[in-house]
């Protein structure tokens, strides 16, 4: 099944810059609804507000971070659907151990690239 | 320990210091102690207390002379000028990289414009240069994640440096009375030294408007 690409997607970063260079990647990858937060609570605001088919965040922000916004999403039935992505620059096996026992759909470690984006987001969501 | 046979004003002071283990202790009360013990020596002396003598009297100049040279360092300037001046630094590496990759983007926005007016070979050429601007432009993030752990680290320099003035009390002003900065020699009468005049990229609100280099340039003519 094809990849709606006119799903709302959910990018989390408290790094203005890197919530634009993830808009624009994905604005290439042909997605065309992204939305932004700044930290965990915005995103869960957001979510809770308005439908999303994709999550994509970061680790290390504050007041709520990436993993504590990972779990209140696997623990809210309305959410836990929604596939997450954390992109992070926490690359220890520790860190990856963790989002994985929070239900993460997949990883990406800081820096990335287009291609290792798109890879990961064809993981998790299917081809397109 | 057996205080039993210490001069009772000397056994209060160690019984209030070991009040607080793993806590910390004045140079100068560390200092005040083995005066007061050297004090209490008195009469006739064994072999074994001469012996002892000698090293808390080398124990006592030892400590005098330490506090002396860590005075000298000037932790006190290392607080208050050198760690903040390097925060801001950092800090102002974060804005720049910030400022200049936002300024970056802004360039490749523009080109997607024109690209999306383009098909084929060209307009694909175009799009794989413009993602690889995007990527490239990550190192902003990590840059500033990096830097940040820095600026953790200076802070943490600073506590133990405050905490190394709290343990030497009035020790450092002490030497800074004794030995004052030599006054900066007037501007006019000696022209800076070449190695002096390399100062870096100054922070934004020290640094000269090229209007005020223009002015001053002007006042020349």
């Amino acid at each position: 099944m094809a990849v709606d690409l006119n799903m709302n997607v959910l990018i989390v970063d408290d790094y203005q810059t890197m919530l634009r260079i993830l808009r624009n990647l994905l604005r290439q990858l042909n997605f065309k609804n992204i939305d932004e937060a700044s930290d965990g609570s915005e995103a869960l605001k957001k979510l809770r507000a308005k439908s999303f088919g994709l999550v994509i965040s970061d680790w290390n922000m504050e007041p709520m971070t990436g993993i504590q916004l990972l779990r209140e999403v696997r623990a809210d039935e309305k959410l836990k659907h929604i596939p997450f992505v954390m992109i992070t620059a926490e690359s220890k096996s520790e860190n990856v151990i963790a989002a994985k026992e929070a239900g993460v759909s997949n990883y990406i470690v800081k820096p990335f690239n287009a291609e290792t984006l798109k890879g990961k987001l064809t993981s998790v969501l299917g081809e397109f | 320990m057996a205080t039993d046979s210490v001069d009772p004003e000397l056994a209060a002071r160690l019984q209030e210091l070991g009040k607080d283990p793993g806590g910390t202790v004045k140079v100068d009360e560390v200092a005040e102690v083995v005066e007061a013990i050297l004090a209490t020596m008195q009469g006739d002396l064994s072999a074994v207390d001469v012996k002892l003598y000698e090293e808390l009297e080398s124990l006592s100049r030892f400590i005098s002379e330490a506090k002396t040279d860590i005075a000298a360092l000037r932790p006190d300037e290392v607080k208050d000028e050198f760690i903040p001046k390097a925060a801001d630094e950092l800090d102002a590496i974060v804005d720049a990289t910030a400022e200049a990759t936002n300024s970056i983007m802004d360039a490749v926005g523009e080109i997607e414009d024109v690209m999306s007016k383009l098909k084929g070979k060209n307009a694909d050429k175009l799009m794989d240069a413009t993602t690889k601007i995007y990527e490239a432009c990550g190192f902003q993030d990590i840059t500033g994640q990096r830097i940040t752990k820095v600026v953790g680290a200076l802070q943490h320099i600073e506590e133990k440096v405050d905490a190394l003035l709290t343990a030497f009390g009035d020790e450092i002003s002490k030497y800074k009375a004794a030995n004052p900065k030599a006054e900066e020699p007037p501007v006019e009468e000696e022209l800076p030294a070449d190695e002096d005049l390399l100062h870096g990229p100054q922070m934004k609100e020290e640094a000269m408007s090229q209007d005020d280099i223009d002015a001053l340039l002007a006042s020349f003519d």
